[in-house]
């Protein structure tokens, strides 16, 4: 029981060690990520400066992690984030309030709960402590083991979706020819077809990636009297709406109610107008069918 | 009264801050606007009706003041307000040794009380003259650092006032001077607390709550108005063996780091003593770890808690395992008013996951949920409770999960209305969507909203939305045009049969409460905050901040 309890453990480290490998090692020493921008209601500007403890000396980190290993590794794995025996050390309170091993120390020597005692004493306690401290912490958590690809859709059923979906307005042979090949990466190909662009203001913290070729919204003013006006939109509201001109100059109309008519042409809409219908697997299927576009 | 007194004050020749009596709390919103919503029900429904449908639109600009955050900030009179006024004196505390800068961000609420205005942002308090805005003191508060996201407004008990701050600590200073009397820690830094709320005044209970992106457990807290001492403590999750809602974790260390922390100030019922609140989103919060198996209690729940004891009176959960992070913060609504026909006292709540609920105020039984965003997509089931049960196909996913609304939510925390007069209820929304992605496949999770990355797909519109609390149907909602979607601001509603908010342009704007329409607006470029009324010298004022100024507009 014991016994296949530790070799599921080691099983489980070592894979967790393999697919580390493949995301960047993360310098304990790097702060926390601040806030995102759109960080959701919470308002942008949130700092998220947390102090970070200083750099610790080499020596005693190297000291310390050989301790942990030795003593604390089986129950709460190498990365202190917890294993089947014990908790997460790195959210621990008492951690987090631990400067150089005082508040772990008690708990080390006396024991506590499930957790035996362990014979050690001050300044090794204060070597582990050092490299437990050593870890970065913070609520916006690196992701360490991400998944190496998103594509689980099938391309057969995706090439059918893009007839219904997208083929009135798309061609794989004309305008998307060579989509995967111009954006490699299928998570940024995938929320490039949902919403090229990014989808613009207040939609959360996308925004990254490749341009794509997204003409401007224009807009078309009919005053009570004279000539359409049409331009590009450069901003509306309930009373005002301004446009830019082919020469660069800006024009603005009061806004009353209905009048002057408005009409705004976001070449954006039909992404939008699908966005309520598709299912996930749809988006799969599409992701898969469009990375095949060479 | 008020008219007599503000004579005395004038022969006087000084400008003196009066003390607040905490029983006037009790009454209906009206002349002053002494705590976070105006008075304890969190309707911002004003009773004055001075400016009202058939005036509003001579609604004139009484004055404006710029702010200026920091110990940079020091001495009155910037932005082009002063001429001839004595500087301002700046009072410095703090416990840490940083400026966190002048970038100045009013998104809370601002106190009215006999003729002084105080308002706040991180790490700093303001008194002002309520008649032309000058500044009477300006209270900077060095940190220690920490998130500094925003701060929601003070709270005022006779003559003091009380602040939060992002590193965590409660300050009380003196409303006449700024000066301090005494600080105490509310929260533990070294945990990554923040303290952002606005705290409530409730007799002689002084209410706090704490803001957390990591793991740590969300409390409330009631101190002593003189000394700052405390006088119980509220945990959202349970903290130890046998604490009720423990059956809902999958361990006792995930219960205890599974937040639910309390941001944004509750309401209160005078006659049953209970104070009710939102809870924020358990943690992690995207992750699906062993330790957070079941519904975790009580995050993303309604509490009421007695005021006198700190026990809870009953609580509803609108969310079960919430994985999106939406708190449901944002502040309830106390109404009296018919049910089914039945007279019924209710909580009134619009969620950031794109449901709206009616519930029991006396009981916390369950009344009413009902969809006010159109694009919401996540929901499974509204089970016989009337909670909104997760499809977890719509959780953050390896391949990527479009889901709406996105994690800014439905709507949040920026304070919603009603208004007697049309029984409806009014909050901002927004039908956004965004792909989540599961990007930490560790079967222990993320810490805090770590584990995920959210794509933004943009929006299908922004509204003003009302609400009838009886059948939960959108009465009207004011779609904002553009292509854009942001979540508007905060509601105010008013007797004068108007509704005032800020739209997502920068206007503030006066609607018809019964449909919309628009009667007034000023273009300010920026809204930041709910608007306030009060009255002074006998005129209606209506006060407004954009970002870094305050604006007071009122009838000549």
């Amino acid at each position: 029981m014991k016994q296949a309890t530790f070799a599921k453990m080691i099983l489980m480290l070592t894979a967790a060690a393999a697919l580390w490998a493949q995301a960047p090692p993360q310098n304990p020493q790097t702060p926390p990520a601040g806030a995102p921008a759109a960080r959701g209601g919470r308002g942008a500007g949130g700092g998220g400066a947390y102090p970070q403890r200083p750099p610790a000396d080499p020596a005693v980190l190297e000291r310390g992690k050989a301790l942990y290993g030795v003593h604390c590794n089986f129950c709460h794995g190498s990365d202190a984030r917890g294993g089947e025996g014990g908790p997460n050390l790195l959210r621990s309170d008492m951690v987090l309030n631990d400067q150089s091993g005082e508040r772990i120390a008690p708990v080390v020597q006396g024991g506590k709960g499930e957790m035996p005692k362990l014979e050690l004493n001050n300044n090794q306690i204060s070597d582990i402590a050092t490299y437990i401290h050593s870890f970065r912490v913070g609520g916006y958590d690196i992701s360490r083991m991400v998944p190496p690809s998103i594509l689980v859709g099938d391309a057969k059923a995706g090439e059918a979706a893009f007839k219904a979906k997208c083929a009135s307005c798309h061609s794989a042979t004309g305008d998307l020819k060579g989509l995967g090949t111009r954006i490699p990466d299928a998570k940024l190909l995938q929320n490039g077809f949902l919403m090229p662009g990014g989808g613009g203001r207040g939609g959360g913290r996308g925004g990254r990636g490749p341009s794509f070729n997204v003409p401007p919204t224009t807009v078309t003013v009919t005053p009570a009297s004279g000539p359409k006006v049409e331009g590009r939109l450069v901003r509306i509201d309930d009373f005002l709406v301004t446009l830019s001109e082919a020469d660069g100059g800006q024009r603005s109309f009061r806004r009353d109610g209905d009048l002057p008519k408005v009409e705004i042409h976001d070449p954006l809409q039909p992404h939008k107008d699908l966005l309520p219908t598709y299912t996930d697997k749809q988006i799969h299927d599409l992701t898969a069918y469009l990375v095949t576009l060479k | 009264m008020r008219l007599l007194l503000a004579p005395f004050i004038l022969i006087a020749g000084t400008l003196a801050a009066q003390p607040l009596d905490p029983a006037a709390l009790t009454k209906p919103l009206g002349d002053s606007w002494p705590t976070y919503s105006g008075d304890y029900s969190g309707r911002r429904y004003s009773s004055l009706k001075q400016i009202n449908q058939s005036n509003v639109k001579s609604l004139t600009l009484a004055w404006t003041t710029r702010f200026t955050a920091g110990a940079g900030g020091a001495g009155g009179g910037r932005g082009g307000f002063g001429g001839g006024a004595a500087a301002a004196p700046i009072i410095i505390g703090g416990e840490g040794t940083a400026d966190a800068g002048s970038n100045t961000n009013i998104r809370a609420s601002v106190l009215e009380v006999n003729g002084v205005l105080y308002l706040s942002t991180p790490d700093n308090a303001w008194a002002v003259d309520a008649r032309d805005g000058h500044e009477l003191w300006h209270y900077f508060w060095k940190t220690k650092g920490g998130t500094h996201i925003g701060n929601r407004g003070l709270a005022m008990w006779g003559n003091w006032l009380y602040l939060e701050t992002p590193d965590d600590y409660l300050i009380c200073l003196d409303a006449k001077t700024g000066k301090e009397r005494w600080h105490k820690e509310i929260a533990n830094f070294n945990q990554q607390y923040f303290s952002t709320m606005a705290p409530i005044v409730i007799g002689n209970h002084v209410l706090t709550g704490t803001g957390n992106d990591l793991d740590e457990p969300g409390y409330v807290q009631a101190r002593d108005p003189e000394t700052g001492d405390v006088q119980w403590t509220f945990y959202t999750v349970p903290m130890k063996k046998g604490d009720p809602g423990l059956e809902t974790w999958g361990s006792l260390d995930g219960a205890k780091h599974g937040a639910g922390n309390v941001w944004i100030p509750g309401s209160y019922d005078p006659e049953t003593h209970n104070y009710i609140f939102g809870t924020g989103n358990p943690s992690p919060a995207y992750t699906n770890p062993p330790s957070r198996d079941g519904d975790n209690l009580y995050t993303c729940s309604i509490v009421a808690i007695n005021v006198d004891t700190g026990k809870m009176s009953w609580y509803y959960q609108l969310n079960p395992h919430d994985t999106h992070d939406w708190d449901s913060t944002e502040t309830p609504i106390l109404i009296d008013g018919e049910f089914n026909g039945k007279p019924r006292k209710m909580v009134l709540h619009a969620d950031r996951n794109g449901y709206f609920f009616t519930l029991d105020r006396l009981t916390g039984e369950h009344l009413l949920t009902s969809k006010f965003s159109e694009a919401v997509n996540w929901v499974k089931e509204i089970n016989a409770k009337g909670q909104t049960i997760r499809d977890p196909l719509k959780d953050s996913i390896v391949p990527g999960a479009l889901v709406s609304p996105n994690n800014g939510g439905a709507t949040n925390w920026p304070p919603a209305a009603y208004s007697p007069d049309t029984g409806l209820f009014y909050v901002p929304s927004n039908d956004a969507y965004a792909m989540y992605y599961l990007t930490e496949t560790d079967p222990r999770g993320a810490m805090g909203l770590g584990g995920k990355e959210e794509d933004g797909l943009g929006s299908l519109g922004s509204f003003l939305t009302a609400i009838d609390y009886k059948t939960g149907k959108v009465a009207w909602r004011h779609r904002y045009p553009g292509t854009g979607g942001n979540l508007g601001n905060g509601i105010l509603t008013t007797a004068g049969k108007l509704l005032f908010a800020g739209d997502v342009s920068g206007n503030l704007v006066a609607y018809d409460p019964a449909n919309g329409k628009i009667l007034w607006h000023t273009r300010l470029g920026n809204v930041s905050n709910a608007p306030e009324t009060y009255v002074l010298d006998g005129h209606q004022y209506i006060l407004i901040a954009t970002g870094d100024s305050l604006f007071a507009f009122t009838l000549y």
